[in-house]
C-alpha cells in the first residue's frame, strides 16, 4: 500500500516537473509546478513528517506559486516564448544532469549503507515544536527578522513608482 | 515500510531535472522555478536522511529551508519585476550586457 502511493506519487512529481521542462507556457509551468510539489507533500508525509508536509502544501503550493502567478500576470507576456533552438546546449544539460544525478545517487546511497541505525521512536509534533523552541531558537528568532528583511526589501525594491 | 534509499533516488532525480530545466530553459521566471524544485529536492533528501537517522533536526532544518526559500521567491521575484520593468523582457538571451 505505501509503496503504490509512494510510486503514484513520484511519478506525477517527477513527470510534472517533465511537463514544466517541455511546455512553454509560464502560467501552465507554475501548475504543474503546484502538482509536483503537492505531490512532494505527500512523500513528505510518507516520511512520518506531517508538519513540513503541511507546510509545503501551504507555503509552496500555496503561497509561493500564488507568487509566481501573479508575477506571470504582471508580465503579460502574450505569445509563448519561441522554440529552443540551440541542441549542443540542451545536449550539454542533458549530459550535466545524468552525471550530477549519478553523483548524487551514488552519495546519497553510501551515505545510508554503513550501519543504519535504528530509528528512534516517533517523537510527533510535539518533540517538533521542543527541538525548535529550545535547540533552534536562536534560528527561529533570525529567521524571523529574516522574513522581515525580505517584507522591506521586496518593497524597496518593487515598489517604486515607474520611472522613480 | 519503504526504504529511505528509494525517497533519496527520486531526490537525486528531482535536483538534476531542475539543474537541467535551470540550463535549457531561457525566460527567468522558469529558471526560477527551477530553483525552487532543486530546493524542494533538498527538502526531501533531509526528510529521507532524518527518518534514517531518527533524529528530529532533519525536520526542523526543513522547516527553515522552506522560510528561507520563502523569503528568496519574494525577493527573486521582486528583482524580476524590476527587471522586466526596465528591460520589458525577461528572456535571458536578450539581456546579456554583461557579456564581453
Amino acid at each position: 500500500m505505501a509503496w503504490a502511493v509512494f510510486v503514484i506519487l513520484s511519478v506525477l512529481c517527477i513527470g510534472s516537473v517533465l511537463a514544466m521542462i517541455v511546455s512553454r507556457n509560464q502560467a501552465h509551468n507554475a501548475l504543474f509546478l503546484v502538482l509536483a510539489f503537492s505531490c512532494l507533500g505527500g512523500l513528505f508525509g510518507l516520511l512520518d513528517a506531517p508538519f513540513a508536509a503541511a507546510a509545503q502544501v501551504l507555503v509552496y503550493a500555496g503561497a509561493i506559486m500564488v507568487l509566481f502567478l501573479f508575477a506571470i500576470m504582471m508580465f503579460n507576456l502574450r505569445e509563448p516564448a519561441p522554440r529552443e533552438k540551440r541542441r549542443l546546449r540542451t545536449l550539454l544539460a542533458a549530459v550535466l544532469g545524468l552525471v550530477l544525478f549519478a553523483e548524487l545517487a551514488v552519495a546519497g546511497l553510501r551515505a545510508l549503507a554503513p550501519g543504519s541505525a535504528p530509528p528512534a521512536g516517533p517523537e510527533g509534533l510535539a518533540g517538533l515544536g521542543r527541538l525548535l523552541f529550545t535547540e533552534y531558537l536562536y534560528a527561529f528568532e533570525i529567521t524571523s527578522l529574516l522574513i522581515l528583511a525580505a517584507l522591506v526589501g521586496a518593497l524597496a525594491l518593487a515598489g517604486k513608482k515607474e520611472g522613480a | 515500510m519503504i526504504p529511505p534509499g528509494a525517497f533519496l533516488l527520486v531526490a537525486a532525480v528531482l535536483f538534476a531535472l531542475g539543474v537541467l530545466a535551470f540550463f535549457i530553459k531561457k525566460d527567468l521566471l522558469t529558471q526560477f522555478m527551477a530553483v525552487e524544485v532543486m530546493l524542494n529536492a533538498g527538502n526531501l533528501a533531509l526528510l529521507a536522511m532524518a527518518k534514517a537517522s531518527g533524529l528530529a533536526a532533519g525536520q526542523v532544518i526543513v522547516l527553515f529551508v522552506i522560510t528561507v526559500a520563502a523569503a528568496e521567491a519574494v525577493i527573486g521575484l521582486a528583482i524580476i519585476v524590476l527587471i522586466f520593468r526596465q528591460r520589458r523582457t525577461i528572456r535571458t538571451d536578450e539581456l546579456k550586457d554583461l557579456r564581453g
